[in-house]
């Protein structure tokens, strides 16, 4: 397998994050579990879609995140849910249909969001149409003058839509701090990924769009946390978006209603023995960040939860019918006052003042420029550095800057990673 | 005060919104350095800087995309189609996404989609359409389609200001061929109102955009026959005004619809269900439609002239519904 042999883990973190990051793989695992138990009792009223063997992919990305971040989830992110602070009891209360649920029963699944204070986009189920919403909302950020990132998912299967390319593209031409993860879980419902890309890593893709990107063992949680914020971070710096493609299976069907009988046999074997989870306490075990008594507290402590937000869900009422009609328009601003959050002078954007230097004037930015070691050289314009292109002659043909756009700063030596893909 | 172009109250209502309200920015294809295909956003980039005024890759899915992203940030987007032909691009961005937003999660989409459409101008079926009716038929949005220069600026301004995504039709066809003298103070529009154009009292003529001159036209021609044609502006299509539309054919007990998009499945169906739901014991006479044929656009002057209704094909069938 081509993913990198994780030398991530030798990156250390505190005893804290170890532990958090096997709690919330134990939550994803067993709100799972749970769900599992209720859809066989028909209390799940639409679909199931199992993230089994894909926990440490969704946990550990998600945690990368700081909480001012944006993220929009996609049907198996779950436990990225999780980290982000939604309760269970939501998730429990949104595939139950009930009117407790974050939309009131008006969609199901991890269709949800939390706009003031989670910080979380609903996904719908047309793949890929996370990623330009995610890069607008990356793009506000920064006009607001929000340090935020955003982070979006996207599998195999979704990476071959058309949108998929045209966010991507947008996202690298407007360097969005846009983080993008790649689940590889190899199947696309029921057809196999060399069946609808004919690359060997999908982190390929990125060369495309200029940016850069990296491969990890989805199935290897800290490889996958220190990636992910190595990513974010230079996000957040000003690199532009970064492609993150996650090696792993899906061990389930595409949902509960499928045996999922077209997988091979020995490729189930080979990913059931590489179980995210278990691989992971060993790790534990062996680093001595965990003993049997600390396993067992986290047990316990998400069986109690869990009871208690199951209990909560299944006492919940169905909405009343005649919400159904409610909701289509915002009545306005008693129903939402809009604000967005400044973190930068307002009067700089407004006339006279609005022609300032856009503050996300990053290196590269219109020069054609990638932030992406690969592709350091100019790939549009010529071979002219850009250092080389002056500050009046780049600003000239725009005729907005009245200050003349300082020249781009050095570019800082490209980081070498072991783990950076498709190289 | 000089009268102004429609497509300059266009302009100004992005303009003088976008000077009020740092929260209104425009993103869309060339409307930044070269100021909109149209010329709609010229001076815009120069004033407001590049933060706000953002040119993108041909990709009418991340425009839209992008924009509702920003509106959940507490921004105002407007995103321009260069042709609203090309709105079927990001159709499931839109209807799927976008519309359903408020409902399902309770995010509101403060957002603008705008852009010239129409026919009548030789543009072919790829630039000339009227895909209102896709999206009336999406519960989610507000669909706002201006006939003159005051009701432009002051129903985009509406729009800007308007909590949820609205799709804002700009007939290309008046962009430069009407002027109008509008008030140099802010003023504004509101949204689901029609306005009733020529007081009449043997039929109502219902009608919107490049349509609602066409209708006057045929009007002034029924006076000379002792027609008196009530015409009313539809103006907003999404929420449709049945107020004014009841009110009118109450008095008139006939209507006959003109629009510019196909026949079938065009708004003239959907105000005849209306008209027998609530209007049945009112009406003398059939609703009337005059609409374009069933087909694409077709580019031939010859052939597009039979494609669109006209002044005179309108002075016809509400001849023959008045006789009823």
């Amino acid at each position: 397998m081509p993913a990198s042999e994780t030398p991530a883990k030798l990156k250390k973190l505190s005893r804290q994050q170890y532990v958090d990051l096997y709690y919330y793989m134990r939550l994803n695992r067993e709100v799972e579990d749970t769900m599992t138990r209720l859809f066989r009792q028909n209390k799940i009223v639409g679909g199931l879609y199992a993230s089994l063997g894909q926990e440490a992919i969704s946990v550990g990305t998600a945690y990368a995140l700081e909480k001012r971040d944006w993220m929009a989830p996609m049907i198996r992110n779950i436990g990225a849910l999780l980290v982000k602070g939604v309760p269970p009891r939501d998730i429990f209360t949104q595939h139950m249909a009930k009117y407790t649920s974050p939309t009131k029963g008006k969609d199901g699944t991890s269709h949800f969001g939390d706009l003031d204070n989670l910080h979380i986009i609903s996904p719908i189920s047309m793949l890929g149409d996370l990623i330009p919403v995610m890069t607008g909302v990356a793009m506000a950020g920064r006009y607001l003058g929000q340090k935020i990132v955003a982070m979006t998912w996207i599998g195999d299967g979704g990476s071959s839509t058309g949108v998929f390319h045209e966010g991507l593209n947008l996202a690298a031409s407007q360097k969005a701090a846009l983080v993008l993860i790649l689940e590889n879980n190899l199947w696309a419902y029921s057809t196999p990924v060399r069946r609808q890309v004919p690359l060997e890593n999908l982190a390929d893709r990125a060369k495309a769009y200029g940016i850069s990107s990296y491969i990890v063992d989805g199935n290897d949680v800290v490889a996958v946390y220190t990636t992910a914020k190595e990513a974010v971070e230079r996000a957040r710096a000003g690199e532009g978006p970064i492609l993150i493609e996650a090696k792993t299976f899906r061990r389930r069907g595409h949902a509960q209603h499928d045996p999922a009988e077209y997988v091979p046999k020995e490729q189930r074997t080979h990913w059931e023995k590489r179980d995210p989870i278990a691989l992971y306490e060993e790790f534990l075990t062996a680093e001595k960040l965990l003993d049997a008594k600390g396993k067992k507290e986290i047990g316990d402590k998400i069986h109690e939860l869990l009871e208690k937000d199951r209990e909560f869900a299944e006492n919940s009422p169905m909405p009343p019918p005649e919400t159904a009609d409610q909701g289509v328009y915002c009545a306005g601003p008693e129903c939402h006052n809009l604000q967005p959050k400044w973190e930068r002078p307002v009067d700089e954007l407004l006339p006279p003042k609005s022609c300032v230097d856009p503050v996300w004037m990053v290196e590269g930015f219109g020069r054609g420029v990638s932030s992406s070691s690969s592709t350091a050289a100019p790939i549009h314009f010529g071979d002219v550095p850009p250092a080389a292109v002056s500050p009046e002659k780049d600003a000239a043909p725009i005729k907005v800057t009245k200050k003349p756009v300082p020249p781009p700063a050095k570019k800082p030596a490209p980081k070498k990673s072991a783990k950076r893909g498709g190289r | 005060m000089a009268p102004i172009t429609f497509l300059e109250a266009i302009r100004q209502a992005m303009f003088e919104e976008m000077a009020a309200d740092p929260r209104v920015v425009l993103i869309g294809e060339d409307v930044g350095v070269y100021g909109g295909a149209f010329k709609t956003s010229e001076g815009l980039l120069e004033k407001f800087g590049w933060e706000r005024v953002i040119d993108t890759p041909i990709s009418e899915s991340a425009i839209i995309g992008a924009a509702c992203g920003m509106s959940y940030l507490g921004l105002r987007p407007i995103a321009e189609m260069q042709f609203i032909d090309f709105i079927a691009c990001c159709f499931n961005q839109l209807t799927n996404f976008v519309a359903k937003s408020h409902y399902l999660w309770n995010a509101p989409a403060p957002m603008v989609v705008r852009g010239p459409s129409g026919g009548g101008v030789h543009g072919g079926p790829f630039h000339s359409l009227n895909p209102e009716m896709y999206f009336l038929h999406t519960p989610g949005f507000k669909i706002v389609y201006p006939s003159t220069p005051y009701d432009a600026k002051g129903l985009l301004k509406s729009s800007i200001r308007d909590n949820n995504p609205v799709l804002f039709f700009e007939h290309k066809f008046l962009y430069r061929r009407i002027k109008e003298e509008i008030p140099t103070e802010d003023y504004t529009v509101p949204l689901g109102k029609a306005i009733v154009r020529r007081e009449g009292k043997h039929l109502t003529i219902l009608s919107y955009a490049a349509m609602m001159h066409t209708s006057l036209e045929a009007a002034a021609a029924l006076a000379k026959e002792g027609i008196e044609a009530e015409v009313i502006d539809l103006r907003t299509l999404l929420p449709l005004d049945e107020e004014t539309i009841l009110n009118s054919v109450e008095k008139t007990n006939k209507c006959l619809v003109v629009h510019e998009h196909t026949k079938t499945g065009g708004i003239a169906g959907e105000i005849s269900a209306i008209l027998f739901e609530k209007a049945f014991h009112d009406l003398d006479g059939p609703l009337v439609r005059v609409a374009s044929l069933d087909t694409p656009v077709p580019y031939a002057p010859t052939l597009e002239e039979a494609f669109l209704p006209n002044a005179q094909k309108v002075f016809v069938a509400a001849k023959d519904l008045a006789k009823f």
